[in-house]
């Protein structure tokens, strides 16, 4: 499957290096990264190729979404289904 | 690649709007567990419930975190307990109830449905039994929700039955005013019954469903609030911002469906169309409706603009879901939202007015605070007032009304969670005491005459 990551929050030096080497660390392949900084606000969208993953997705996510809190931001993982859904007919 | 302004929408209706699926609630058939026995009867009730539900948490909760959806009730809907338990000649039902009970705590649901009768046409003797349990029954246990279907708009309205049901609720109130006669927050009266709806207090499995189905319940007051906040046209820009909204909202609804039905193995049944709110500041309908315009919610001009937004709602969402059911449009629950429960505390909401508004969303008057002092004649005329606006308009109308032991108007019950909090209603003085102890059936309209 493919997941869309998200990543909100203040900037700060190293984010992308953060939730890249997570990634890496439980083999997540990114295949595509945008990213922004509006004001102060970071967004950052990151498509993932998560079919080798070395932990079930619900643990990724879990993963993904410690790191935020613990850098003061907003780490989303999520199945790509649900914006295919939302956003197209 | 999906958009990344699409996928910022979605993030921020996650993180800004309340966006969630409110409910999975797995309907279960129980027509197998009758027996001539009351107690067998409860353990294969509670056998076959553990065996279908086993997993729906579980499953649920990783469908939550794989799509990063927040699902928030998991749910149970079963057979009116009133057919499954006939054939044991019961008086008392309670026993039934506690069964449920026992299972919702062993499948960890937050409620299970189906403490119900079905007596809109008459009552089998099992009917009487359960309603005479009912405030036993709910008093006794936490997670168990009853309804009791007393009017259709081919039968007509079940008067007796009416009168029963102002006991009744008269009745748990006093069961349990160690708690605000919470109990009556689980105890909802209707007309023309959906038979698949996914939300408490009124789900049950109907007699036409499956053996076991998967419903959901969408939500998202919050994010059609924000959408409209946005809009700055007419009257039609306003409808088509909700449809807009409304479409994304029941994709994602029906996307969970889907994988929940696969992965549990259970055929999907519907998808609710409903826009539940919640207490939290900007998830609430009220809101939406100031947002078009209203001074307050419960002005004049109220009962227009929720006619606008209940329609749209089901415009957009009828095209995102394959099957659409349960009681689909908005709700009105005063204390469930923010918004209702600041209009009726100023008094611009009145009762009346709510009565109004149920005949254009898709409940009634729900969630509704009164007196404890209120007679039982008066609670049975205002569900005969609901009922009629049901059976005239081919539509579903309920009543979930609390009579709050010890509380008079002015002051405030606190319920709790999804519950919320309401001011207590004033209600008209004057007696239909006669009217309701006349009994009988008020017939059919003529509306009902289709063939």
């Amino acid at each position: 499957m493919r997941a869309i990551i998200t990543v909100t929050g203040k900037d700060t030096v190293g984010i992308i290096a953060k939730v890249s080497k997570t990634c890496a660390e439980y083999n997540a392949n990114i295949t595509d990264i945008t990213q922004k900084v509006f004001d102060d606000l970071f967004v950052m969208i990151m498509l993932a190729d998560t079919d080798r993953l070395s932990v079930r997705f619900t643990e990724f996510a879990d993963r993904l979404s410690a790191l935020g809190q613990a850098n003061n931001l907003d780490i989303r993982a999520m199945h790509e289904d649900i914006f295919d859904a939302m956003h197209k007919i | 690649m999906i958009n990344d302004k699409d996928i910022l929408e979605t993030l921020h209706m996650l993180q800004q709007e309340h966006l969630d699926v409110r409910t999975v609630t797995m309907g279960i058939s129980l027509l197998d567990c009758a027996d001539g026995n009351p107690t067998v009867s409860c353990r294969k009730i509670y056998d076959k419930i553990c065996r279908k539900a086993s997993r729906l948490v579980e499953v649920v909760e990783e469908i939550e975190k794989e799509y990063g959806i927040p699902i928030i009730h998991k749910r149970i809907s079963v057979t009116p307990i009133s057919m499954v338990a006939a054939a044991s000649h019961a008086s008392d039902l309670t026993p039934f109830a506690l069964a449920l009970q026992q299972a919702a705590d062993a499948c960890s649901v937050n409620f299970i449905g189906g403490f119900s009768a079905l007596v809109h046409k008459g009552f089998t003797e099992c009917d009487k039994a359960l309603i005479r349990s009912i405030p036993e029954a709910l008093a006794q246990t936490r997670n168990v929700c009853s309804s009791v279907n007393v009017a259709s708009t081919k039968a007509g309205i079940n008067m007796d039955a009416i009168a029963m049901m102002g006991d009744v609720i008269k009745q748990l109130a006093y069961n349990t005013r160690e708690n605000n006669s919470i109990g009556c927050a689980k105890l909802v009266v209707f007309a023309n019954v959906p038979e698949d709806n996914p939300f408490m207090a009124g789900a049950f499995h109907g007699t036409g469903e499956a053996e076991c189905v998967i419903n959901v319940g969408v939500s998202g007051p919050g994010v059609v609030k924000t959408a409209l906040e946005k809009c700055t046209g007419d009257l039609t820009a306003v409808a088509d911002t909700v449809k807009k909204t409304a479409f994304k909202i029941t994709r994602m609804g029906q996307l969970v469906a889907s994988v929940a039905s696969q992965r549990l193995n259970v055929p999907f049944g519907i998808v609710d169309l409903s826009l539940a709110p919640t207490p939290a500041i900007g998830d609430s309908v009220a809101y939406i409706l100031e947002e078009m315009g209203l001074e307050r919610c419960g002005c004049h001009g109220t009962t227009a603009a929720l006619a606008l937004l209940n329609d749209a709602v089901k415009k957009g969402g009828v095209m995102a879901s394959s099957h659409v059911g349960g009681l689909s449009g908005a709700f009105i629950p005063v204390s469930e939202d923010a918004g209702m429960i600041a209009a009726a505390a100023c008094r611009t909401l009145s009762i009346e007015k709510l009565e109004a508004m149920t005949a254009v969303c898709s409940v009634g008057l729900d969630m509704i605070a009164v007196a404890g002092d209120t007679p039982a004649e008066i609670l049975s005329a205002i569900i005969a007032d609901e009922a009629a606006i049901g059976v005239v308009n081919s539509k579903t109308t309920a009543v979930r009304i609390i009579p709050v032991y010890g509380k008079t108007v002015g002051e405030e019950v606190e319920f709790g969670g999804l519950l919320g909090r309401a001011p207590i209603m004033a209600l008209r003085p004057e007696s239909p005491r006669k009217f309701i102890h006349r009994g009988g059936r008020i017939p059919a309209p003529i509306q009902s005459l289709k063939n």
